[in-house]
């Protein structure tokens, strides 16, 4: 056993890469509470407010506070840079200084020129014409994309997709650079090449392989070379809780400073973490208030990780987010759970550094978590808005006891998982569509199969599914191959070969498919079985409009004649999807997320049956349409909880906003109730919630006077933002939704 | 058996313990000066609710409940539904759910004794402990209030006493010691609690067409609240 590992119980993890075992083997639960945990030091608070005044600096220049277009981005592009030099305990940059932005031009050329003339600089001629040479993955997809591919794009029936700039949702399990030291797993990958690439057939799938393994051992080597600039030695494993930090942070930095993938998860590291700080507090080598000094600036170096995105980009992903997510808590196979002393330093973060959007803090939540946990996080949502939860009880059985969250809501198994990551239809058009048989509500344009419009009303149900059905079918069947175009692309030319290095060399794949305006869809079709609904047609015969005359039950108030429209949706997408081969033969998920895309979702679709007008933004993820749910949290929240996760294993999403006097008279009252409103939403078998403890007032004064509230932090969809980085418009649908308050 | 509702707020965690769901019935008696629910006075107002309906949204909200949350009938004025409400808690608890009734003290009908002896919990609302203000908040005699403290003593059931402070109404440090005075004949107090006066509903009087007759009323400041709840004091013999 090598000396770094004394004092750790053996296993398997010994002898091969299984930092799970080793996990399970060496961690220790923490049934306490938060008494003993540190306050920030002073050289934290130094660091710290040298943040703060970046941060301001940044919105005053218009949300990008520098840009250097001088060079590629790759793990040595960059010479180190740090926040405060001499001061940074946890060492490490994407580029030279703090919040300078680098480019990524693999994902797309296109949008590198764009991202940087918007932001007034020019790329060297050099790399400008080194393009004229190298195909991007973008240039790849669009070389194979088909004519109808580009309308559903265009017209937006499927929007947001990843190819023109990188996948993002791989998360490589950084972990193993700290337990391992990177000339083990260059060892290991040498061994695993040489496996791949002696096969009796080399076919396409085992070339391919084998030229990415040799590409991730490049990339390993690489990474060695960056830790040595800052001074690390990072060749074998880490030997105490600063280093397993500080490896495990390298081994994501290189991931980030070559790939501008849209969510940059870090995994499932806290409690992995714990098991050195336990080492180091029993050995004396570290205090309390020192490990908390690690995490403190471990987090400070993940909250001024950026990427350059276009203002188009920024339509799709509002608040300029990485999707930095750490997977808190949750339970081991044999019941114990996975709530250590780190996964309260974590959440303790939010009070030393204050409230902020990333890391992208997500709780696995079980019914087994203790109760002073569950009491400490529910206070960190009521003090912060920072954190989201998700049921531990529903994924631990499909995904194991060491899963990590790849952007908001997806699982992943850590090491032996990666996802293709494919943003996510239109269902509301789907239905115009259908109803339209076949012509765009918004331009005119034929798309899709071509039949006769629906007759003029009131439209019967039975007909409107079937229209529903057929024009879901031929899109579900597009979209796998859109996916599959993507993908393919996107290892052919952007493979993430730093991330992949830290995964095994022949992985499982899911295949992520998404939705929007789920709820929209869910109420129109309501609307047509439960109320009377009438086409209304321009002078072309194309329906523009429709006349609902009397009520009809909506999504959002746990009444199942529409709840069950809405499950149904979820079951039709995900049954159409898997009817259809996937590249490399990915598992098929299913999201029910929009991001904040839901905004332009909904600017991209016209009048529906349910009364919303064209151009109005859809309810965010899996929520109900705004102000819709009328009888109270515990109905809506219920509504949401019958989407089965089983159905929608990539997740089902729904954003909640409560004022605190709705959760009680007292803080201690507010504490419990959030508890006990987190207990009955998962144990009814839900899978996601984001909290947001606030009063509408304070975001419309927020919208009003943006200056005086630059760390008011919201939960979105599935991650959180400053509030002062969102536009106008996507501030004004956040402010317009349901805010569940005491009556 | 039908009851008459008017509305259904499946997330109460300020109407009694724990997370509950609240069945705010329709029709009440009294004319609270500061009353925010003035569109629940009339009894044809609202909608017909059966039984299995409120056993339908109890049971729904059960994983939120916990250790000590369930169902509480408000209003209006619930027990001038006793009837209603009698059955509805029988079926409940068949279901493991307890309930707790919201009274205004302003009404009393033969079925409140076995409503009362029916719930598990009173929130009992004491508008003013002097009879004469009691009159001018509520438009109604205080002899209904103490008749269901009676009842409830009766029955050895427990109370959360609610007050709302209301400035110039009730705001002195005299009135609070009135109060003090006043909850000493209710035998188990779990709770006291006073309220600040709010003009939230202000709006709605206007869309009703209603005179709002605490128009210039300041909302109650939360600091002074504060001062006055320091003075309240649980009774000495309290179980």
């Amino acid at each position: 056993m090598r000396k770094e590992w004394e004092g750790f119980i053996e296993g398997n993890w010994t002898e091969n890469i299984d930092v799970e075992e080793f996990i399970h083997l060496n961690y220790k639960p923490y049934d306490g509470d938060a008494s003993f945990l540190a306050g920030a030091t002073e050289r934290t608070k130094e660091c710290y407010d040298r943040v703060q005044e970046l941060l301001v600096a940044e919105r005053k220049a218009g949300g990008t506070l520098k840009v250097d277009a001088s060079r590629i981005m790759r793990i040595n592009a960059f010479e180190p840079g740090y926040i405060i030099p001499g001061k940074d305990i946890i060492v490490g940059l994407q580029t030279d200084e703090p919040l300078k932005r680098g480019i990524c031009p693999f994902g797309g050329i296109k949008m590198v020129r764009e991202e940087v003339a918007e932001y007034g600089e020019k790329l060297p001629e050099e790399i400008d014409r080194m393009f004229d040479y190298v195909t991007t993955h973008n240039d790849g997809v669009f070389k194979a994309y088909s004519k109808e591919m580009r309308q559903v794009r265009h017209l937006g029936f499927i929007t947001g997709l990843p190819d023109a700039y990188g996948r993002g949702r791989i998360i490589g399990d950084y972990r193993r650079a700290a337990l391992y030291g990177i000339d083990y797993l260059i060892e290991e990958k040498q061994k695993d090449h040489e496996l791949i690439a002696s096969r009796h057939v080399m076919n396409e799938e085992n070339i391919r392989t084998a030229e990415e393994v040799t590409n991730q051992i490049t990339a390993l080597k690489e990474i060695k070379k960056m830790a040595a600039a800052y001074g690390y030695d990072i060749s074998g494993p880490a030997k105490d809780v600063k280093e397993a930090i500080q490896w495990t942070y390298f081994a994501y930095l290189a991931g980030i400073k070559e790939e501008n993938g849209a969510a940059m998860s870090i995994g499932r590291t806290s409690t992995f973490i714990d098991i050195y700080a336990e080492r180091d507090l029993a050995r004396g080598t570290y205090t309390e208030e020192q490990i908390q000094e690690f995490v403190d600036d471990y987090i400070l170096k993940l909250r001024v990780a950026r990427h350059l995105r276009t203002n188009e980009y920024n339509e799709l992903f509002g608040g300029d987010p990485m999707w930095i997510t750490e997977g808190i808590g949750g339970v081991g196979m044999d019941g114990r759970h996975k709530v250590t002393k780190n996964s309260y330093r974590v959440l303790q973060t939010l009070y030393n550094l204050g409230p902020a959007p990333e890391p992208n803090l997500t709780v696995l939540w079980s019914k087994q978590l203790p109760e002073p946990f569950k009491r400490f996080c529910a206070q960190v949502s009521i003090d912060t808005d920072s954190i989201q939860y998700e049921n531990d009880d529903k994924m631990r059985p499909s995904y194991g006891e060491d899963y990590s969250i790849a952007c908001c809501v997806s699982a992943i198994q850590m090491g032996q998982q990666m996802q293709f990551f494919g943003a996510r239809c239109n269902l509301a058009k789907i239905l115009l569509l259908g109803l339209n048989g076949g012509i765009d509500e918004r331009t005119g344009e034929h798309v899709g199969p071509q039949m006769e419009s629906v007759g003029d009303g009131p439209i019967d149900f039975d007909e409107a599914w079937r229209r529903f059905n057929i024009y879901l079918e031929w899109l579900m069947e597009l979209y796998v191959n859109i996916m599959n175009i993507i993908h393919f692309m996107h290892d052919k030319y952007d493979f993430e070969r730093s991330q992949m290095a830290f995964l095994n060399s022949e992985v499982k794949r899911l295949m992520a498919f998404g939705v929007a305006g789920f709820s929209v869809a869910a109420d129109s079709l309501s609307a047509i079985k439960y109320a009377k609904v009438y086409p209304i047609r321009d002078e072309n015969g194309v329906i523009v409009d429709y006349r609902t005359e009397g009520e009809f039950p909506k999504y959002g108030n746990d009444d199942d004649r529409v709840d069950e429209i809405a499950v149904k949706i979820s079951e039709r997408t995900i049954e159409e999807l898997r009817k259809h081969p996937t590249y490399r033969n990915a598992v098929h998920t299913l999201s029910v997320l929009t991001i904040t895309s839901n905004v332009m979702y909904g600017k991209k679709t016209g009048n529906t049956p349910d009364g919303r007008r064209a151009g109005t933004p859809f309810a965010p993820g899996a929520n109900p349409m705004h102000e819709r749910d009328s009888h109270g949290a515990v109905a809506s929240l219920n509504s949401v909880s019958k989407i089965d996760w089983d159905t929608c294993q990539d997740g089902v999403s729904n954003t909640f906003s409560i004022t605190p006097a709705a959760l009680g008279k007292e803080k201690e009252d507010r504490t419990t109730t959030l508890v006990g409103l987190l207990n009955g939403y998962f144990d009814r078998g839900a899978h996601h919630l984001n909290v947001n403890v606030l009063n509408r007032s304070l975001l419309e004064d927020a919208y009003d006077n943006p200056e005086k509230y630059p760390n008011l932090t919201v939960r979105v969809s599935g991650y959180a933002v400053r509030f002062n980085a969102l536009s106008k418009n996507h501030q004004k649908e956040v402010i317009a939704r349901t805010f569940h308050q005491h009556v | 058996m039908k009851g008459r509702l008017h509305s259904i707020e499946t997330f109460g965690a300020v109407d009694g313990p724990g997370i509950r769901t609240v069945f705010f019935m329709q029709g009440c008696p009294a004319r609270c000066l500061y009353c925010h629910n003035p569109d629940s006075w009339g009894t044809d107002a609202g909608r017909d609710i059966d039984i299995d309906e409120v056993v339908h949204w109890a049971v729904r909200g059960m994983p939120y409940y916990g250790d000590n949350g369930g169902v509480t009938f408000s209003g209006g004025e619930s027990l001038m539904q006793g009837e209603f409400l009698i059955e509805a808690m029988k079926a409940l608890k068949k279901e493991g759910i307890g309930s707790a009734i919201d009274a205004s003290g302003t009404y009393v009908d033969e079925f409140t004794d076995k409503a009362i002896e029916t719930c598990d919990l009173v929130l009992l609302d004491i508008k003013h402990p002097d009879p004469e203000r009691f009159k001018i908040i509520t438009g109604r005699d205080q002899e209904t209030l103490l008749e269901i403290i009676d009842i409830i003593n009766k029955h050895d059931k427990h109370v959360w006493v609610r007050n709302v402070v209301v400035p110039d109404i009730n705001d002195t440090e005299e009135d609070i010691e009135a109060l003090n005075e006043f909850i000493k004949r209710i035998k188990h107090i779990d709770k006291i609690e006073l309220l600040a006066y709010h003009t939230m509903a202000v709006e709605k009087y206007g869309k009703l067409g209603i005179t709002y007759r605490l128009k210039g009323v300041p909302p109650m400041d939360g600091e002074r609240l504060e001062e006055l709840r320091k003075l309240v004091k649980y009774p000495d013999d309290n179980q």
